[in-house]
Parts: C-alpha cells; structure tokens; sequence
C-alpha cells in the first residue's frame, strides 16, 4: 500500500488504527492499515491492492455515521479508505446550478461557498459542519430542510466511483436523462458497499427569497403531534417541521440560550420559505393551526438571528444532551405521520419502563422519529437495557407501520433487524444489486444485509463483543 | 375484482419469455419484445389513497387519469405526466422514466416513488421502499427499476408521493425573449419551454406570488396562454442546460424541437434529433456495469426480452 500511495498517507500503528476502528457509533471493529487518498487514481490504486490481496476495505468520510456503516468489520481486518484528504470544491457552475466536489468536501462547506451566488445544497443533516458530501451520498442523508427539499438523492447528478476492484465509472450524468440504467440512484445510499464516489456533481438549489420560522410550545406531547398531523393533513408542506420534547428543550436552551421555553412539554419549529405572498399565507395558516391544538404560545422569527439562534438550538441537541449523561444512543424510525401520537406514547412507556432517560428530537414532519436514550455506560447493566429498550422501540415502530431507518442508514446497527421489514426474497433481490458493483463481497462487508445469505434462516448477530 | 399480487406473479411465472402491457402510449421505446414474448398486465386501481399521509398506493395498471381524479379530492395530485393520461398506466410511466414538460418544478419521475412491489424474473413478489415518505432501509431498487423498461423486474403495484395541488397554475408566452435568463430570474419555475422563438413558462404557487413573477420578470413581452404547447415528436434528447443555446435553429416556422430550458431535455422531430445528434452511449465501464446488474436480476433474459433501458445500445433513436 506504500507503494499505491505517498507512504506518509498510509497509517499501520496501533493508536491511529484505533482511531477508525469505530464511527460516531458504539459499534467497533478493527482496521489492518488506514489510508488517506488524494486523487481517484490513488483511491483507484488502493483498491488494487486490496484486491491482489483479498482484503475487504472500508470507504469512510467524516465518520459521523451513527450506525456503524464505517465500522471495519470483515473476516479479516479490513483496510480504512478515508476521504477526508480530498476535500476541494472543484467546480461551481451557477448556470446549470451545480458543482462537482470531491467526497470529503464538508456539507455546510459547500453551501457556504455557494451562498453569494445566492444557492445552497438542500440536505441539511444536523452534522452538517463536520459530515461531508461523500458521506451524504453514502447515507442517503436527510436533514430537517429534506421535508420540502426531497433527500440527498435527489440532489446527486452524477458521481465518479472507484469500484471495488479498482475500475473508475462515472455514473450518472449532469445532462437530464443519461442513456440506461439509473446506476447513480442505485447507488447513493449504499452505504459504501458499492463502491467509493470520488467526485460528485450535486444539484444546487437557490436559497428562498422569504423565509418565516415559528416557534410552537405545547403543554402536552399529545397535542404537539396531533398540531402535526394537522399541518400536513391540511395539505401543507413546510420547507422544515421539527419537534423538541421537555427533556431537549432543557438541555438545549441552557446550552444556546436562544429564548426556547423551558417550562413546555414540547415545542415545534416549523419553517416556510418561498416567494412573500405564499410564505405569508402559509405562516397564518400554519399558526391558526397550532393554535386550534392547543399552542400556548406561537411565535414568529423576528429577524435571521432570532431565526439562526432556533435552529442552532435544534441542531446542537445532540451535543448538549451530554449535560444529562455522558453517552447516548439515537434511533432513526420512521412511522407514518398519522400515528405519531401513539408511537411517541409507547416510545415513552418502552423507556420509562425500564428508568431509562429518553429525549425527542425529530423530523415530524415527514415521521422521522430520533428517540435519544441517555445514560451513562460506567453503570453496570445498563447497556443491555439501552439495546433491549431500542429494539423494542425498532418492534414498536414497525408495528406502527414504520421502517427501520429515515436517514442514518442500516450498517451494522439495523442489519439484522431487516428482516423485521423485508422477505427473504426482498433481501436477496437486494443483495443482486450489490454483487453486480462486489461480486467478491470485498467492500464494506457485513454492512446492511444480514448475514449468512439471505435464503439462510438462521440469522447471525451482531457479534457479542462489537457493542463497546 | 382487482386482480391480486399473487396472481400477477402466478401469470409471469418462473420461466418463458415475458412482458407486461400498460397503455401501449409508449410502447416502442427501448425496443419492442421478441416475437413470442407471453404479454401480461398488472392489477388495476386506486388500493388505498391516505390524504393525511399524502400518499397512494396503487396497481402498477393504473392509468395516470384514475389516479389523478381520486386524489383529486383530497385537494392533491401526484407529479407524473404523460401525453395521453387516460391510457398511460403508472407502471408504464415509471418503466420508461421520462418525466414530461413540468420537470423542472417538479424534478425526476422517480422521486415520487415511495414503494414498488414487482415480480422477478423468478416470478417471486419482491418490494423495495416503504409506504413512508422518508425512509433508507435497505438498497433502493425502486431508483433501479424506474425507467429499467421492465427488464430486471415486472411491477405490480406502486406508492406514490401525493402533493397540494398549487392554488394556483398560469401559462404565459413571449417571443424575442432570452429564455435563458428568465430561467434563472424566476424563482422555482413549473417550466420553461423554448423553440428557438418562442418562449412558454408555467408558474405554480400561491396566486399573487404567480401573478408579481409573471408581471415583474415576464413583463409585457409574455401573454397568458392555456398552457404548455404540443410535442414537437415523440423523440426527445438529454442535453447539458447549457448546451440548449446551441440548438440547430432553422428560419420559418418550427424547429421541430422545443427544449426545457434549466433542465436540458429536448423534445424533438425525427428530422430535428438527426440535426441534434444520436443519444450518448454508456461508457465501457457503465455498460458492464448495467451488464451485471440485468445478469444477476434476470440471468435467463426472460423479461421483455429485445428491449433494452440502454437506448444508444439498443440502436434505437426514440
């Protein structure tokens, strides 16, 4: 691999490989040799040797992926291809509205740099300052915004992939309707399995003219989910619609202090952008709405700052949750938006029963639950009541008619709990697609199909010792 | 009755070469099936329509008209369009994957796609996606099978994302405009079509906002009109957005093209496409790439044999 690479990008000792034997979630693996590529021909060349060497190898970006997607698992330690070294913008084409970036480029990064051509890239997932692009393609992310704006597949024109025997496709295209299969929508969300993007044409999208954000408090949980499902069934679609329960909303704003009430049971954020007339009708509607279920208090962004302050708030709860306990474990379900209600109840009784701390923090609007469970790991027992208490809320939502991941992806997290969710027949038609781009099954193994074949009753677990 | 899943996959069955029949409204595409081919059709009907969800389930031989007038009342549409709605069934649409002249406002025919349910070339009922709308569990093989012209799976039946149906649609058309920047000076766009002369823009949304874009960027140059002119022919082009300006113009009366200015689709005349160019083939590495992806879902070559989502393959202008 020295010789694929400049040696001083290659990395065999133990404390750097420990560093990439996990992402942001608790699932470890172990890496053999992680390397920092700089231009496609060198992911291109790392990808060869893996081959001549039968070694499974591992794309990675950020690593802010919560489950467990790039983990290093493999019958032997896999090889970390990382991304984060090539993080140049290379291309900003305002004409067409799009730009051609290399995986590593930062997600709020690029919609930086485009923001004085008045554009933006839509997906807004709340790491947006330390996720990048290339993870975004990997995930399929979302992000609060993705409610209006459709998730990042929709945002990917084209991408430059190394496959996993080292072969460069460019799939895809900035033209409208490339000849043939739609390789590229095949293969955002895979989660790294199908191969490394190594540069990407993603759609840019112009920044709203108007923009109104409101701020809901509730007294009870209850009406703040039926608020809405009333939203959405008067055939409204706000550009956001995110919801924050007590226990959030109290870590957050003794974190942001952005004015957020501390004494409500949960509180609304909901965002409507567009042209004046329609984003003004929308905000009374939307507010008449709130009140009729039971608002307290309904208030209007004075100004961008007030505005940014909200939102900063939103998207830190993650971080500031570390005021209640040191380690937390989010869940991504998503059920239909009609049943919130009762899932959001059983979600609470599931925790409770078990005197566990549960927040929410979540997309409402499209159903994208984030059950938050905080605890602290030094305390004995109480990682197996985390993962008993997720598992029943994974049931719960299933139940409800939901599925198992909105935006975090399956990895190894979920994998096993596909079945849950699909035939045996679904997860082998899936597992066509993936041997097309793997046939060896070298990249990023064991990552979203259960194991020991598809057709295999008997499903392997998650190996006892990767939940550290 | 509508006819069930089950017995959709009961009349594909394991072997035999085989095809399943919408409308026929654009049946040419990719290629015709061989001779021989046994030709079936998919269930029929509005399964369930969940306003409060916004979305549709519905038998993939739903014609795009049935789907339209049910949810209809619940204030909401779907963003698919065909020529001949009345016989373009959803199934149809999403196998051929082209989206019509609101795309640009719209975006891709597959991105209303919640959930597929088709039948593989094993004659098994396989679905991807889920009736939410938002979800990442699992490969998305619904992306795969839109505009796969049923050649690595036959679907059966569909969820769609529904949308408020905008208070208001106006269709406006000027000459001696440059169409290029009234794309970009208007604010999300239904449309914006251009023949070379003339120029035809859809504008959806709340009504005064309709009304201030049509008066403040259009200006006096725009008339109202019904709404989007016909097809030109029944080929079409994807261009670069760019490379629209370069369009082969020709004195007199109709190009024989119009393009979708901010998108990059041209639709065109035999004759127009001939001066435009043939459709791009696949590169190598694509090509064997599609390869794979039809060996492992169809390793018989049983579905619709003779047609190809590759059109510059198949040797096929449309």
């Amino acid at each position: 691999m020295g010789l694929a690479l400049a040696p001083d990008r290659v990395r065999t000792d133990a404390l750097e490989l420990a560093l990439y034997e996990r992402d942001a979630s608790m699932l470890t693996g172990e890496a053999s040799v992680v390397c920092f590529p700089t231009t496609t021909a060198e992911v291109s060349a790392a990808a060869r040797v893996c081959r001549d060497h039968a070694r499974p190898f591992v794309p990675r970006g950020s690593g802010t992926g919560l489950a467990g997607g790039a983990t290093p698992l493999g019958k032997v330690p896999p090889v970390v291809i990382v991304t984060t070294k090539m993080n140049k913008i290379l291309e900003i084409d305002p004409d067409q509205r799009l730009a051609w970036v290399e995986p590593g480029v930062l997600n709020l990064d690029l919609s930086r740099a485009v923001a004085h051509l008045g554009l933006h890239f839509a997906p807004d997932p709340s790491s947006q300052q330390s996720c990048s692009v290339g993870g975004n393609v990997a995930n399929n992310s979302g992000g609060p915004h993705c409610l209006l704006y459709g998730v990042t597949s929709a945002h990917v024109l084209a991408m430059e992939v190394v496959l996993p025997d080292g072969t460069v496709a460019l799939i895809g295209g900035i033209d409208p309707d490339p000849d043939g299969l739609d390789l590229r929508g095949a293969f955002v969300g895979s989660e790294g399995t199908m191969g490394i993007a190594t540069r990407i044409a993603v759609r840019l999208t112009p920044l709203p003219p108007c923009v109104a954000t409101l701020l809901a408090d509730f007294s009870t949980i209850h009406e703040a989910a039926a608020a809405v499902t009333g939203v959405i069934a008067a055939g409204i679609i706000p550009a956001a619609l995110e919801m924050m329960d007590a226990t959030i909303v109290g870590v957050v704003e003794a974190y942001v202090h952005a004015g957020f009430p501390t004494d409500a049971a949960a509180v609304l954020l909901v965002e409507v952008d567009g042209l004046r007339s329609g984003v003004d009708a929308c905000t009374s509607e939307v507010e008449a709405i709130l009140n009729s279920h039971g608002a307290r208090e309904v208030r209007v962004a004075a100004d961008a700052a007030e505005r940014a302050g909200w939102w900063k708030g939103r998207k830190s709860a993650f971080g500031a949750i570390a005021r209640i306990a040191p380690n937390y474990y989010l869940h991504d379900c998503v059920v239909p938006r009609t049943r919130l209600v009762d899932v959001l109840d059983e979600v609470g009784r599931i925790a409770s029963s078990r005197d566990l701390v549960l927040g929410n923090v979540f997309h409402a609007g499209d159903g994208n639950l984030h059950p938050l469970i905080v605890f602290d790991r030094r305390v004995p027992g109480v990682l197996d009541k985390v993962h008993d208490a997720g598992q029943k809320i994974i049931e719960c939502c299933v139940a409800a008619g939901g599925s198992l991941s909105g935006e975090h992806g399956i990895g190894i997290e979920k994998r096993d709990a596909m079945n849950l969710v699909f035939t045996e027949a679904d997860l082998e038609a899936q597992k066509w697609l993936r041997d097309a781009f793997d046939p060896d099954g070298r990249c990023n193994p064991e990552k979203i199909l259960p194991l020991g074949g598809s057709r295999c009753g008997d499903v392997a677990a998650v190996p006892p010792g990767a939940w550290v | 009755m509508r006819k069930s899943l089950r017995s959709f996959a009961d009349e594909v069955g394991p072997d035999g070469p085989v095809t399943v029949a919408g409308g026929k409204t654009q049946w040419e595409i990719g290629g015709v099936p061989a001779p021989g081919t046994r030709e079936v059709s998919a269930p029929v009907g509005v399964v369930a329509y969940e306003p409060a969800e916004m979305i549709v389930r519905v038998g993939a031989g739903t014609s795009l008209a049935e789907v339209g007038s049910t949810i209809k009342e619940g204030g909401q549409f779907v963003a698919l369009e065909a020529d001949d709605p009345s016989h373009a069934t959803v199934g149809g649409v999403l196998a051929v994957g082209r989206s019509g002249y609101r795309r640009l406002g719209w975006g891709h025919v597959r991105d209303s796609v919640l959930e597929m349910t088709s039948v593989s070339a094993r004659g098994e009922v396989i679905r991807s996606g889920a009736p939410l709308v938002k979800n990442v569990t699992g490969y998305d093989l619904c992306r795969l099978w839109v505009g796969s012209l049923g050649t690595l799976a036959l679907t059966g039946e569909v969820v769609l994302r529904c949308l408020p149906i905008p208070r208001a649609e106006t269709w406006w058309v000027g000459r001696d405009t440059d169409p290029f920047a009234v794309a970009s000076q208007l604010y999300r766009p239904l449309s914006v079509l251009w023949d070379g002369e003339q120029t035809w823009v859809g504008l959806a949304g709340h009504r005064v906002d309709v009304e201030d874009q049509a008066r403040t960027i259009l200006g006096p140059h725009f008339l109202p009109t019904d709404g989007p002119p016909p097809l030109p022919g029944a080929l079409r082009r994807s261009l670069l957005p760019r490379a629209l300006k370069g369009l082969p113009s020709q004195a007199g009366v109709g190009a024989g093209w119009l393009a979708q200015v901010g998108v990059g689709v041209v639709h065109c005349s035999a004759d127009a496409a001939e001066r435009i160019g043939p459709v791009v083939p696949p590169s190598l590495e694509v090509s064997e790439l599609q390869r794979a992806v039809k060996e492992r879902f169809d390793p018989a070559g049983r579905l619709n044999p003779g047609r190809s989502a590759s059109r510059a393959a198949q040797g096929v202008s449309a």
